[in-house]
């Protein structure tokens, strides 16, 4: 977006993706968001911070992403009355976000909806947890709670609530459907309930292993996040990390991405009744994990990043060894994508399956890997390629169906990819030093931004006193894509909700914080 | 068709024998008699997550994987706690699901157990105690075994899933 006729006073802060930030007025900050959206811009993230201790109120942030990069605009508002203009018309995926918002800080959107998203009934209303002065008394057990579900009436509807404690192992959540007969009208989520605190809890952690957190916000996503954050802390540090930590990094990244890949296609056919192939590709997905063990001695990479570079080192008999198993599992993959691609009854079940649109994809803003599956050409990877992306020309993959059968697609050619991007990284892998150490840190705002297997994570990092973190923010494309699926079920049978869930496969635990 | 039945049989059979001792695997087949003399049936698990970060559930899926074998060993997932035996509850207990574990457990049917998975379940991990997390699973529930590790390994799941067994509830 030209920001030109807006006169944005624009900063570009420091680090390894292009972030610019401007402060702005209530006015301003609807009229940017217009304009990014016009110009085929989305909301990435929104949160808020109270700074009543340093400048006399609190402050919202909003992040968007156009082609530039990130655009971080930030609205001050007063301690009596802090309130904000929604953004939900310009990007429905803010709506929650300020409810949130409201929940945590009693920051409140001057319209939209108001009842709590994050906070269910463990906290009291008045109580705002991520306040600076708030504290822990008022604390109580979370008592059933009321809240107002949409009703849908007319001849024949009727409602099936699901969970929160759901009959597979999966993350606890509660989806309200209203049907008729099998059809799905409707569906609403509640979601929240394992929120645990992250964003408070970094508030208590040192600054220089706050990264172990950053990794279990989402452990599925844990080498995203905590890329993430050692970048935004290197940004603050005014540092870049060794090449040869870089290339690591990007290896456990695109592990991470094919062992979530794995997983997924597996439990995709077996939601469609061909048990198969997850026997087949949890055999995968175990081999992996076996691989991770032996070479970097641990199966989820969890604490394998650490601020100024990575912790564990690859030997040559390990790089070998992860070398080696790269062509076979290419192989493998291929097969079953040949079965998954004759298979007429997993076909059936997949094309047409929970479909949205890709016009449909850009109003609400759907990122990440479905959003490709959607037609929303967006992978930072490729758009803004951070080192070492920058010389792996990474392929950006894509549908413009919207799909069950598309977001599969999209997942067997990632994953395919990937593995030719560690292929590249393991043969090409730089020699040197593993880690640096930090510089002490400029104290202001350092943002990290790396596209995870599920879709862009971004951490938003400010230092503090005494080695402790002042605020972090992080932010799980989960939080724009759980929406989307509310649209995706509908019209479809309820039968295939698990199916539609699966391919989307998004994150309880990363967007209830 | 053709392809998928080359695919299985070209893979084969890949279950692996459980990685135990011939003194665990004696106790192991111990602890299979006194399954089925219980039950007469498999052990029936429910997995609760009761706030976790989603890591521990990578591995419960893992031990569901085929090289584990689980219902070989007479265990089995299922969907329901009044169909369970054991509970495996992982995440610190989040104050949003502290009333949904106790109804779970109210749920399961007398004898019932209970495994505290990962460092969360185990003691509130990195989480620890604060507004939205009440920590350990123990503070919500009886607790018969921990489990550590974040995550913990498949193998050290399936091992307090076979010491849990050793513990009936009075
Ligand atoms: S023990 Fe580790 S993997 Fe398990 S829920 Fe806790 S942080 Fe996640």
């Amino acid at each position: 977006m030209d920001c030109m006729p807006f006169a944005l006073d624009l900063e570009t802060l420091p680090g390894a993706v292009p972030v610019r930030r401007a402060v702005v007025s209530s006015d301003k900050l609807r009229s940017v968001c217009t304009a990014v959206h016009e110009s085929g811009g989305l909301l990435h993230a929104l949160w808020g911070c109270d700074e009543r201790d340093r400048k006399g109120g609190y402050l919202l942030r909003v992040a968007l992403q156009d082609a530039a990069g990130l655009l971080l605009l930030e609205l001050p508002m007063n301690a009596a009355q802090p309130c904000f203009p929604t953004l939900a018309d310009i990007f429905p995926a803010a709506e929650r976000m300020q409810r949130a918002v409201y929940d945590l800080l009693g920051l409140r959107a001057q319209e939209g909806d108001t009842r709590p998203w994050l906070r269910h009934a463990s906290w009291p209303a008045d109580c705002f947890p991520l306040r600076r002065d708030y504290d822990d008394r008022g604390i109580r057990a979370a008592q059933n709670e009321s809240y107002r579900f949409v009703r849908v009436t007319g001849d024949g509807v009727h409602e099936i609530a699901v969970g929160p404690v759901h009959a597979g192992t999966i993350e606890p959540g509660h989806f309200r459907f209203s049907v008729v007969g099998e059809k799905v009208l409707r569906l609403e989520e509640r979601l929240g309930y394992t929120h645990k605190g992250i964003e408070k809890r970094f508030e208590t952690q040192p600054l220089m292993q706050g990264q172990r957190l950053a990794a279990r916000v989402s452990g599925d996503s844990a080498v995203a996040f905590s890329w993430a954050y050692c970048m935004a802390l290197e940004g603050l540090c005014g540092i870049t990390p060794p090449p040869r930590a870089l290339w690591l990094r990007a290896l456990c990244l695109e592990r991470e991405r094919i062992a979530n890949h794995l997983g997924d296609l597996g439990a995709l056919g077996n939601d469609a009744g061909f048990a198969v192939g997850l026997a087949q590709f949890s055999r995968l997905k175990e081999d992996l994990l076996r691989a991770n063990q032996r070479a970097f001695g641990t199966r989820y990479l969890m604490d394998a990043l650490a601020p100024g570079g990575i912790r564990c080192n690859l030997d040559e008999a390990n790089r070998r060894d992860l070398l080696a198993t790269v062509p076979p599992l290419v192989a493998e993959i291929s097969t079953l994508h040949e079965i998954y691609d004759d298979h007429a009854g997993l076909q059936d079940r997949f094309t047409g399956t929970g479909r949205v649109e890709p016009a449909l994809a850009r109003k609400l803003g759907l990122i990440g890997l479905a959003g490709r599956a959607s037609g929303q050409s967006w992978d930072i990877r490729c758009d803004h390629a951070y080192a070492p992306y920058d010389k792996l020309a990474v392929r950006m993959q894509g549908r413009l169906q919207g799909d069950v059968a598309a977001r599969v697609a999209v997942r067997f050619e990632e994953t395919l990819e990937s593995l030719r991007l560690c292929q590249m990284l393991l043969e090409n892998l730089p020699g040197g030093e593993l880690q640096l150490s930090l510089p002490p840190p400029a104290k202001r705002l350092g943002i990290g931004w790396i596209e995870g297997w599920r879709g862009p994570v971004l951490i938003a990092l400010e230092p503090g006193e005494d080695g402790l973190i002042r605020r972090c923010h992080p932010h799980d494309p989960s939080w724009q894509n759980w929406p989307v699926i509310e649209h995706a079920v509908m019209g479809n049978i309820v039968a295939d909700f698990p199916l539609i869930n699966k391919s989307f496969n998004l994150s309880y635990s990363g967007q209830d914080l | 068709m053709l392809r998928t039945l080359k695919q299985i049989t070209r893979i084969g059979i890949i279950s692996e024998p459980v990685p135990l001792t011939a003194a665990e695997r004696g106790e192991r087949d111990a602890l299979q008699q006194k399954i089925r003399r219980i039950y007469g049936r498999a052990l029936c698990i429910r997995h609760v997550d009761a706030g976790s970060c989603n890591g521990c559930e990578l591995e419960i899926h893992a031990l569901n994987n085929p090289y584990y074998n689980l219902e070989g060993l007479g265990i089995k997932f299922v969907a329901s706690p009044r169909h369970a035996d054991l509970l495996l509850v992982t995440g610190p207990v989040s104050r949003h699901m502290q009333d949904a574990l106790r109804r779970t457990y109210e749920a399961t049917p007398e004898p019932k157990w209970v495994i505290a998975l990962g460092d969360c379940g185990c003691n509130g991990g990195l989480f620890g105690c604060s507004y939205a997390s009440a920590g350990a699973v123990a503070d919500v529930i009886p607790v018969d075994v921990t489990v550590p590790g974040c995550p913990p390994t498949p193998g050290a799941i399936l091992s307090g899933i076979l010491a849990v067994l050793d513990k009936p509830r009075p």
